[in-house]
């Protein structure tokens, strides 16, 4: 069933650029969404809800008029209009006729396990494992938190420039997080598997060993001493989570912030912005991956782009807005968190291309320093390209062995300058899901990279370094 | 919306509690860049919440819309959900206590009233205002007006029956200082319920003054200092501090305030409050998300540890009433115990008077890396940091890329200071200037 017949479709784009404007969108999304929680060993809560609405867009040069309604009858509908062109001037710009047929849409394969047709008992099976794998690992876990949650996301974008497109996006994430009490107080461990697919997720993941990973990083974290202070070398884990990237470039790459002189990468595609052993993509495309579609939420395909090759810059990455003025197409990485968000230039999977090194010869090679086994979350200034990223595990090296498990911190560096820093990149990779926030809005993303070593990042432990 | 809400809770079943969460939303947010609209949004949207027990059994749905179909199918979906849930004996809705909610007025018609025109001109003076400050300001990201007007109400099988309604509005202004060599960022903002208590001058002061002075910055040596944290900073740190005193943190074991209360856990210097009934917050409401009366929480008295917050839930798990404070992450969200209006009581020293008792120190105008580096349950404290050093009482040269690191539990004993000067901004807690020893700070 189509989101908003196509007539009426039409009829809103023609009448969305009455007043004038060079541009004009309608974006129809309905989202349904589940999520069930456990804790204190009880299934807490299961919530349920839909969402449908829809977003409009005008653009007069560098104007763009907004509005969003729950109402789809074709009053609400122009009642948005009428707002979002409210700035609306200049030339009545012709609709261009709309393909006939809509955009191909690539099925993903989750049609066996559309959430909708998995039944409640089987979600909440899985957050009761969770919980007795964790507590399993050792009377130390005093506490198990375990969420599941799905949702369904379809949505009609379709614009004056002849794009039509519905899409259908599946996803799917269990997490777990335990507390270990110990003679030094509380520690947190924390997992999650998230994929852009149904229920069949849960036939590729290991749950048992998804709660093992999270508890047993709580109780290692017991014995933890506090984290070195001061620059020094970091090796960060394949396994880990590729933030580091995606806070120390991946931001600053995005049009947005380049169009307005607020990167540390403006005007330098063509000249050299990291170590050569960086080769740094951005892609819709990976199969299932948390940062995964077939269209962007502006009806633009998604894409693999290349980012920046050997260590030198090639592109960055543009929505329809930022990629009209340049006068060049976008990217695929238009994204909004809702029907009621505009779109805005986002990252899809991020991650760094592998080398050649194996990463026990990476570690072998690094007298002191630390290695991070999971990373936390992240934060850039893209001006100023300095951003931080937590570790969430991490241990010390010395003499080219990893010993001393350390305390929970932030690291803290500049985003060109560690670029140039690393100077190891080894042969396993693996991207991990996350959310991304940037003005407000959240978005699924993916982030990934191979075992690297950066020679010196200032780390923010409360000890001597 | 009260209608909408008893509409929904009169077809509770025998045996059945039913509460309904129903809001309607109405927001502005224009983005001007070099003296033109970037982009203008202007919506309405609305929602409904539902919430069921049964056999004490929890079920929960929602609606993004007030069409009588899809209540009707989030009100079966939440009774679906019900049935899966563990029995628990305390789940249930708010009961009346009798509580009277305090008299405050959140509303300002002109926010309604004042034509899109009038806003998107204070947004481009903003900017030009920015400008003038300083010739260093190279340009600006984007100067912002937003309002919203919300109004919200809160019925259960119960007998409650709560409506509330707030507006208010803001302008902000992100600086870029420097040349094509540097470049620094200054973030300033402020707020108000009224669009005739916007102070532009203000916003623009701030924006202007944070970016420029930042200008030259170096990463500082690593050591132990005392940090003054400017008022934002103060109030990021004391909303953490204050979810951990939320009930459900400390019955399922993950605060680190648990079976403490009547400890010393903070300085003396130090007391807490929760006060949602005062109008100064933009958070403010006469009601919580449960449709229970506000009033004012002391957590902490002079650095001993009072009481935690407690939703109805919590509360009876603990044989205890609500504390007025549940809340709810919006119509899609559960409801939890939670800070709603935090605030220090104001110590007696100006900023500068600070400043200049702490002698050699950091003053910390901006972190980064907030969720990331603070761990309430292990009370682990790591984030980024920019800010001044202060030699001898004076501002002296800028510094930046440095991380400050501590653990919260610490932190709050080894806080030297608290100023005069309260500030409240949009969010839930208010800041104030507050100096803390013995921090590590990380740089070169």
């Amino acid at each position: 069933m189509t989101l908003l017949d196509e007539t009426l479709v039409r009829k809103v784009l023609k009448q969305a650029l009455a007043r004038g404007g060079d541009f004009a969108e309608i974006f129809v999304e309905e989202k349904a969404t589940f999520s069930a929680s456990l804790e204190d060993s009880l299934v807490e809560e299961l919530a349920s809800g839909t969402s449908r609405g829809a977003g409009i867009r005008v653009r007069s040069g560098d104007t763009t008029g907004f509005a969003h309604t729950a109402d789809l009858s074709e009053a609400g509908l122009n009642r948005a209009i009428e707002a979002a062109s409210a700035l609306a001037r200049g030339s009545t710009t012709r609709v261009r006729e709309m393909a006939v047929t809509p955009r191909a849409f690539i099925p993903l394969p989750h049609e066996k396990a559309v959430p909708g047709s998995v039944p409640k008992d089987r979600k909440i099976e899985l957050l009761r494992r969770l919980d007795t794998a964790g507590r399993g690992q050792g009377a130390a876990i005093r506490q198990v938190n375990a969420g599941y949650s799905d949702s369904l996301r379809r949505f009609l974008v379709a614009n004056s420039d002849g794009v039509f497109v519905e899409e259908e996006q599946v996803r799917t994430r269990l997490m777990i997080s335990c507390i270990a009490l110990g003679d030094t107080g509380m520690q947190t461990g924390y997992e999650t598997a998230a994929m852009t697919m149904g229920f069949e997720l849960f036939d590729e993941i290991d749950i048992d060993e998804l709660a093992a990973r999270a508890a047993n990083r709580a109780i290692q974290k017991l014995s933890a001493r506090p984290t070195p202070s001061g620059p020094m070398p970091v090796v960060l884990a394949g396994q880990g989570g590729g933030v580091l990237f995606h806070e120390a470039c991946g931001h600053g790459l995005e049009a947005d912030h380049i169009l307005k002189d607020s990167s540390v990468y403006t005007g330098r595609v063509g000249e050299r912005v990291a170590s050569p052993l960086v080769t740094l993509v951005d892609d819709g495309t990976v199969a299932n991956q948390w940062g995964t579609y077939a269209h962007d939420d502006e009806g633009n395909p998604a894409a693999r782009n290349v980012l920046i090759e050997n260590g030198v810059l090639s592109d960055y990455m543009w929505d329809s807005t930022q990629g009209s003025r340049e006068r060049r197409g976008s990217s695929g990485n238009g994204r909004r968190q809702s029907y009621a968000h505009l779109p805005m230039v986002r990252m899809t999977n991020t991650y760094l291309m592998p080398g050649e090194q194996s990463p026990e010869e990476i570690i072998a090679d690094t007298e002191r320093g630390i290695y991070v086994a999971k990373l936390g979350g992240g934060q850039v200034n893209t001006a100023t390209g300095d951003f931080v990223f937590g570790m969430t595990e991490a241990y010390l090296i010395e003499n080219g062995q990893i010993t001393a498990p350390l305390r929970d911190a932030n690291l803290i560096g500049n985003g060109p300058e560690v670029l140039a820093n690393i100077d190891a990149v080894a042969d396993d990779f693996a991207i991990i899901p996350g959310t991304c926030g940037k003005d407000g809005q959240s978005v699924p993303v993916g982030c990934g990279q191979p075992t690297v070593r950066i020679t010196k990042v200032t780390v923010g432990g409360t000890a001597g370094a | 919306m009260i209608e909408i809400g008893k509409s929904v809770v009169g077809r509770a079943a025998p045996g059945e509690e039913v509460e309904a969460y129903v809001v309607w939303e109405r927001e502005t947010s224009i983005r001007v860049y070099q003296a033109s609209v970037e982009s203008l949004t202007g919506a309405e949207s609305s929602g409904i919440g539902i919430r069921v027990i049964r056999g004490n059994r929890v079920g929960v749905s929602y609606a993004g819309t007030l069409e009588p179909a899809e209540i009707e199918r989030a009100l079966a979906e939440a009774r679906d959900n019900a049935r899966f849930a563990s029995e628990d004996p305390h789940s249930g809705i708010a009961h009346p206590d009798g509580v009277a909610p305090p008299a405050i007025d959140l509303w300002r018609g002109d926010i309604l009233t004042t034509p899109t025109e009038r806003k998107i001109e204070l947004a481009i003076e903003l900017e030009r205002a920015v400008k003038a400050k300083d010739s260093r300001i190279r340009s600006l990201n984007s100067s912002n007006y937003g309002d919203v007007s919300v109004e919200g109400a809160v019925v259960n099988s119960a007998g409650i029956a709560s409506y509330t309604q707030q507006t208010y509005c803001w302008l902000w202004a992100y600086a870029l200082a420097g040349t094509d060599d540097e470049t620094q960022t200054g973030f300033g903002m402020h707020a108000s319920r009224d669009v005739a208590g916007l102070d532009l001058a203000f916003a623009a002061q701030e924006a202007a003054e944070k970016a420029t002075r930042m200008l030259g910055a170096t990463k500082p040596a690593s050591g132990l200092f005392t940090v003054v944290l400017e008022p934002d900073i103060a109030s990021s740190l004391l909303s953490i501090v204050a979810s951990t005193l939320s009930a459900e943190a400390v019955q399922k074991g993950r605060s680190i305030f648990a079976g403490r209360i009547g400890e010393q856990v903070a300085s003396p210097l130090l007391t807490l409050l929760d006060d949602p009934g005062d109008p100064r917050f933009f958070s403010a409401s006469p009601y919580d998300d449960e449709g229970l009366a506000s009033r004012c929480n002391v957590l902490f008295e002079e650095g001993k540890l009072r009481g935690y917050l407690y939703d109805s839930y919590t509360g009876r798990k603990d044989g205890t009433a609500s504390t007025g404070s549940a809340i709810r992450g919006g119509i899609a969200g559960s409801t939890t115990p939670g800070p709603r209006a935090t605030m220090a009581l104001p110590g007696g020293s100006s900023p500068e008077q600070i400043l200049a008792g702490a002698g050699d120190c950091y003053l910390i105008q901006s972190i980064s890396g907030i969720h990331s580096g603070v761990n309430p349950i292990s009370g682990d404290f790591s984030v980024g940091a920019e800010g001044i050093r202060v030699r001898n009482g004076e501002l002296a040269e800028p510094v930046k890329e440095f991380t400050i690191s501590s653990n919260l539990q610490k932190m709050l004993l080894d806080v030297s200071a608290v100023g005069n000067d309260l500030t409240f901004r949009p969010g839930g807690t208010a800041g104030l200037t507050m100096a803390i020893g013995n921090v590590n700070v990380s740089g070169t």
